[in-house]
Parts: structure tokens; C-alpha cells; sequence
């Protein structure tokens, strides 16, 4: 079918602006990753998947200039024992990151022209599966054009997590990336990312989680305040596995993320959620799909916004329980605190239930600081600003705990805090 | 100590006057009572004492130790010394009830340019009272008032007390919802912090709680206004009664 001219013509310019990186093991991959992006053209402002999100400025031929944002905080994750594998402006930085070694854990780059047979097998097959039955035409583009990445296999617990640190260098930088993550079966990763990582970000990740395996994902987007990115986790789950991930987003024009997720085999367990602050000219989109293909599996979106000064945020999650797909478990809430009367939530939950003996249930809040709770907490003496601050961490305190370690959920509350810290001067 | 005089309040959103002329001295050391049917208007009073938003005094003044307590936020009162336990304590889901004890003496200790207490012996202190009041460990972590039954939400509300060892305290209702031990023991507490330099404000509708917290005087309101003063016998009076003999005298 014929794709509108607009979309056509935008989607022609994009692909003509970028070239498909030639021969190694993904090639075949890519070429069916460039025709199926060709098939379905990129977002337009049209599309019902991007009713709340406009795409125009993660489509366009050049990305919209962003100034690098001098962080004076501590990096992240600081204290923590951590294999680090850096990118500058999505380029792989050797000098930067540690030795690509750690016990249980096979690493590759995307660029490697020795054949993965593995990854061969992988590379764009979550994607494609992910495009039914809703289209996302970023991650097809990801998948053709991505300049690097890392492909790792787990093959047994692993001792500390793998952390890609994004850094941001050029004011206009267009920054693809591409991740694959196979995890065996008894092996277990955590994977740590954060860092503004250019002007405009595409990254995807590809998880095949295999039978009674984990995979532990914690991200930290910010506090650059120009970024405009678009992520995609594709997650395939095998029977008794466990998919996490947590995502802080602060700050940032314009952050979808998605999250892709196929519950394969029976007792897997999936949890997504996320929590951002945005502050006037922000925009973040959390976009989850997840399907239950199998019985007896849970699965939890937990999402909390807050939201000032006229910032957006938009939250579009789905259940899908297919046939059969019996006890299954699922559970989603989406909630923005607004700070004030300019800002917004657009919230678009979803179940769609083919299995007769499921428990699923959803919501979505939107509202202010409860006033009671703050007077109650100035009544014993707490400035108002201070009392806000804390019924404020409190009310993404649901997400956060869906962070396995104290450590990391401690780490993120101080980031937080401190995002609030500032704003009350 | 506080001075209230001819406090007149009508609720914000609404032509509704509650409080119609409260005129009300407590002294330090003293215990005062305060009784009087449903909706009289005794919480109307603790909370615009304490300066909860949504009431307007339209004439009238309250003082505490001669500062102007109208005038001032909720937390400036706190920090000047006014408790308001509440009739009905607020759940904070997701603030640990550690956290905000230390955050509220310390942000007081600030407020007053008094040196703040260390982490050590704050739970030191904690710890102590607690026991006091039986309130285990374990629901010092919990979220603030989250799943607490409502004794013990009132027992919190008393180990607040002691932490931030207020010089005025409002004690509305405290005893409601109480078991007998459990009464026995936030009288316990009160009556600990029973000093020259403290004064108290209970409200309650019932003789027993003033049977273990003995008052030096009590108040009858009734329809916005105190409509009669006395000395302990008052409650007596009040409980054999009720409040119709009063109310007719005062027509
Ligand atoms: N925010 C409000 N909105 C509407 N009415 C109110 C409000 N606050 C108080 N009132 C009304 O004012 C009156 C006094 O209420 P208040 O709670 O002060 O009574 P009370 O003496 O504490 O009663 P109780 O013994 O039942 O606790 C009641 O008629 C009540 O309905
Ligand atoms: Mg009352």
C-alpha cells in the first residue's frame, strides 16, 4: 500500500540522509530492517500512536541542536562495582571504558565483522516481532541503520552490572545505537545506563531472556534539558524468567520510551516502571506493549510523572492476554502529581483479554499535592517547600520500589531530591 | 499562654460562620478541657489555631506566649510551640515515620536558630519514647499512619508530642477509638509532659480520658461559642446529664 505522500517523502529524505553500514554479520538484518521501514514509513504527526507525542523533530533529516549540558553532580551509580562500556555522540569510546571482560558474559560490538552466530540470529528479530501488532518505525530505523552497539550472551550469574554510560559531545549529534542482550538459561544481568548521549538519541535494546533466567535493567535519562530521544526495549521471555526495568527520566525536550515485552513461557515475570520530573518545556512518553502468550505469568507497569511549569507527560500502556494465556497476573498504574495548573497527563491504558481466568486491573490518577498530608506535615513544623519535596519523592515511591537494590533505589531518591532542591532555591 | 479572644471564623468557600466569639485563656501548667456536642465546632477551633487553610477569621485574636499565632504558617506555629494532635491523623504513603520525625524536630530546631539533633541521638530518643507508648520498631518504619489501626495513630500522634515537646498542646479527640490500656497509656504520656512551663488543650467528649489526665478547668462549647466554665465537676455534670440543662441555660 501506498504511503501518504507527506510520510513518504519524510521517510525517503531520512533514509537518503543515512547510510547502511556494508557487510559483517548484521547485514541481512539491516536490508530487512530498511524494507520494512520503507513498508511502513516514519511516525507523522497523523498517526494514532503518536496522537499525545508530535515525531517530527525524531524524523527529521538533522536533529534539532542541543547544547551539552555541564552536569556538576557525581556520576552516576558512583559507588557501585560496575563493568563500564562508553559511547560518546553513539561511538563507541575505548579509551573510556573498562576492558570488555567479565566472567559469564560473552561481549561483542556491533561492528565486529567476525560472525556472531548467535546475535546473527537475534539482531532484529525482537524488533520485527514488535511491529505487529503496532508499528514502530523508529526501531525498524534503528535496527538498518545503527552505527554501534553491544552484543553480550549471558551464560551464568554475573558478579557486578554492565553499565553503558552515554556521554554527550557535539551540539549535534545524531546518536543510533544498537544493544542485544542473550541471556542463557541460570544466567542473570544487570545492565545500568545512563548519560545524555547526544542532541538526538535513538537506542534500542534486544533481550531474549531464556528459561528461569533474569534480566535487571536500571536507566537514568537526564539532566541534560535540550535531548530529544526515542528508545525501544524489546523483551522476549522465557518460561520462569524475570524481566525488570526501571527507568528515571529528569528533564529533556521531547523522551519516548518503549517498552516491548512478549511473556513466551509460563511463570515469567515482567515488571516496567518508570518515574520523571519534568520542569516547562518537557515532554516524556512512556509507550509500554505487553503481551501474555503463556499462563500463570505476572506482569506490572508502574508509572508516576511529576510534572511543572507547563510540562507533559503522556503514558500509553497495554495488556495484551492472548488465548490461553490463563492466571494470568497483570497489573498497571499510571499517575502524574501536577505542580501546578499549566502542566499535563494524557494517559491512555489499554487491556485487551482473549483468556477467561485472568486478574488484570489498571488506573490512572492525575491530581496535586494532597493538601491534607501537607498540612499535617507543616502542623509538625516542616517548611512548606521541604514538606512538598518529600510528598513528592513519596508519590514516586511506588516506582522506585520496584528497584530490587536499596542502593540504586537510594541513589535515585538523592537524584530526585536534589532535582527538587533546586527548583525550590 | 494562648490567648483567644472573641475569635469569630467562617469557612472560606462557603457563608458559614462556625466560630462565633471563643473566648479562651490557658494558662502554663494548666490543663484545660473543652467538651460540647458534634459540631460545635472544637475542631473548627484546633485546626485554625494550628492554621489549616479554608477558614477565615473574621474578627478576633489568638496569641501564643504573646506572639500573634494568626498571622503566622502552620509550620512558624509548630516552631513557636503549638501541637495540634490530631482528631484524625493523615497516612502519607511513602514517608517513613522515622524520617518525618526527624525532619519535623530538626526543621523546628532550625525554625527557633537551636542546634539540630544528630541521627544517634535522635534514635536514641525515639527509641525511648517509643517504648514508652509500646510502639514497636517496626511501625516506626512504616509509611507515616499507613495501616495503622486507629490506636495506633493516636499513640503516634503522642510520641510526636514527646518528640517535639511543644509548649501548647491540642489534644482533640484523642482518647476516640482508644481500648482501655491504650487510653491508659497516651494519658500516661500526656501526663509526662505535664510541666510549669506546658499547657493543654484537650478535647473529648467523655469523662474517662479526664479521669486519667485530670483537668484544671473545663470549657462547654456549644454552637461556636464557650457557653459555660468550670472545674472539673463540669465533666461529671456533662456525662450524667448531657448537654440539654446547659444548652437551655445558656438560651
Ligand atoms: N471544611 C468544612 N466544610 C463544611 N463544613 C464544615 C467544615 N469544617 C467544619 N464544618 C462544620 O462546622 C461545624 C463544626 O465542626 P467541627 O468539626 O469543628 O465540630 P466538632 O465540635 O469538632 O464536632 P465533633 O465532636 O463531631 O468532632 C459542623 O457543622 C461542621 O459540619
Ligand atoms: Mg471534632
Amino acid at each position: 500500500m501506498a504511503l501518504p505522500k507527506l510520510k513518504q517523502d519524510a521517510t525517503d529524505a531520512r533514509i537518503a540522509a543515512l547510510s547502511l553500514p556494508e557487510g559483517g554479520w548484521s547485514a541481512p538484518a539491516r536490508k530487512a530492517a530498511l524494507a520494512r521501514l520503507q513498508d511502513m514509513g516514519l511516525p507523522g504527526a497523523r498517526d494514532e500512536y503518536w496522537k499525545y507525542t508530535r515525531p517530527e523533530t525524531l524524523v527529521s533529516v538533522d536533529p534539532t541542536p542541543a547544547a551539552v549540558f555541564e552536569d556538576d553532580e557525581a556520576p552516576f551509580w558512583d559507588g557501585i562495582d560496575r563493568l563500564k562500556i562508553v559511547f560518546t555522540d553513539g561511538v563507541f569510546d575505548e579509551a573510556a571504558s573498562d576492558d570488555l571482560s567479565l566472567e559469564n558474559i560473552e561481549f561483542a560490538r556491533l561492528s565486529d565483522s567476525t560472525d556472531i552466530l548467535w546475535a546473527k540470529d537475534l539482531y532484529g528479530t525482537l524488533e520485527e516481532a514488535g511491529q505487529t501488532p503496532v508499528q514502530r518505525p523508529l526501531a525498524a530505523l534503528n535496527t538498518a541503520f545503527a552505527t554501534d552497539g553491544i552484543v553480550m550472551r549471558v551464560t551464568g550469574p554475573v558478579s557486578k552490572p554492565v553499565n553503558f554510560v552515554y556521554n554527550h559531545g557535539s551540539d549535534s549529534s545524531d546518536a543510533i545505537l544498537h544493544h542485544v542482550v542473550k541471556v542463557e538459561k541460570t544466567g542473570d544481568v544487570t545492565i545500568l545506563e545512563n548519560g545524555p548521549a547526544a542532541a538526538r538519541f535513538n537506542n534500542c535494546m534486544e533481550v531474549e531472556v531464556a528459561d528461569g533466567a533474569g534480566f535487571h535493567h536500571i536507566r537514568a535519562q537526564g539532566r541534560d534539558h535540550e535531548r530529544r530521544a526515542a528508545t525501544h526495549i524489546f523483551g522476549r521471555l522465557g518460561t520462569e524468567s524475570t524481566f525488570k526495568t526501571f527507568t528515571l527520566t529528569v528533564n529533556g525536550v521531547l523522551t519516548r520510551n518503549e517498552v516491548v515485552l512478549e511473556l513466551l513461557g509460563d511463570d515469567a515475570v515482567a515488571h516496567v516502571a518508570g518515574a520523571c520530573m519534568g520542569d516547562g518545556d518537557f515532554l516524556h512518553d512512556d509507550t509500554v506493549f505487553i503481551t501474555h502468550d503463556a499462563v500463570n505469568c505476572e506482569s506490572r507497569q508502574v508509572f508516576k510523572k511529576v510534572l511543572r511549569n507547563g510540562a507533559t507527560g503522556v503514558f500509553q500502556g497495554k495488556i495484551l492476554v492472548k488465548p490461553g494465556a490463563q492466571k494470568t497476573d497483570g497489573y498497571q498504574i499510571s499517575q502524574s502529581l501536577l505542580l501546578d495548573d499549566d502542566s499535563q497527563f494524557l494517559a491512555k491504558p489499554e487491556l485487551e483479554i482473549y483468556a477467561d481466568d485472568v486478574a488484570c486491573s489498571h488506573g490512572s490518577t492525575s491530581g496535586a499535592i494532597d493538601e491534607d498530608g501537607l498540612f499535617y506535615l507543616r502542623a509538625r513544623g516542616l517548611p512548606r517547600g521541604i514538606a512538598e519535596d518529600l510528598l513528592t519523592i513519596a508519590f514516586i515511591a511506588e516506582a522506585v520500589l520496584e528497584i530490587e537494590s536499596q542502593e540504586l533505589q537510594d541513589e535515585l531518591n538523592a537524584r530526585v531530591a536534589a532535582w527538587l532542591e533546586r527548583r525550590r532555591g | 499562654m494562648l490567648e483567644i479572644k472573641n475569635l469569630h471564623v467562617k469557612l472560606e468557600e462557603e457563608d458559614k460562620q462556625i466560630l462565633k466569639g471563643v473566648d479562651l485563656t490557658v494558662e502554663a501548667g494548666k490543663v484545660h478541657a473543652i467538651m460540647g456536642p458534634n459540631g460545635s465546632g472544637k475542631s473548627t477551633l484546633s485546626y485554625v489555631l494550628s492554621g489549616k487553610d479554608g477558614y477565615e477569621v473574621t474578627d478576633g485574636s489568638a496569641e501564643l506566649l504573646g506572639e500573634d499565632l494568626l498571622d503566622m504558617d502552620p509550620e512558624e506555629r509548630a516552631a513557636a510551640g503549638l501541637f495540634l494532635a490530631f482528631q484524625y491523623p493523615v497516612e502519607i504513603p511513602g514517608v517513613g515515620n522515622m524520617t518525618f520525625l526527624r525532619t519535623a524536630v530538626n526543621s523546628q530546631r532550625k525554625a527557633r536558630g537551636e542546634e539540630e539533633m544528630s541521627s544517634t541521638e535522635f534514635l536514641k530518643v525515639v527509641r525511648e519514647k517509643a517504648k514508652d507508648l509500646k510502639i514497636d520498631a517496626e511501625m516506626l518504619k512504616r509509611p507515616v499512619n499507613v495501616g495503622f489501626s486507629g490506636g495506633e495513630k493516636k499513640r503516634n500522634e503522642i510520641l510526636q508530642m514527646a518528640m517535639l515537646e511543644p509548649k501548647l498542646c491540642i489534644l482533640d479527640e484523642t482518647d476516640s477509638g482508644l481500648d482501655v490500656d491504650a487510653m491508659k497509656l497516651v494519658a500516661d504520656g500526656v501526663n509526662a509532659l505535664r510541666d510549669e512551663g506546658r499547657g493543654f488543650l484537650v478535647i473529648t467528649h467523655y469523662q474517662r480520658l479526664l479521669d486519667h489526665i485530670k483537668p484544671d478547668v473545663v470549657h462547654i462549647m456549644y454552637n461556636g461559642r464557650i457557653i459555660k466554665t468550670g472545674g472539673p465537676e463540669l465533666a461529671l455534670e456533662v456525662e450524667h446529664n448531657g448537654y440539654a440543662d446547659l444548652i437551655e441555660e445558656e438560651a
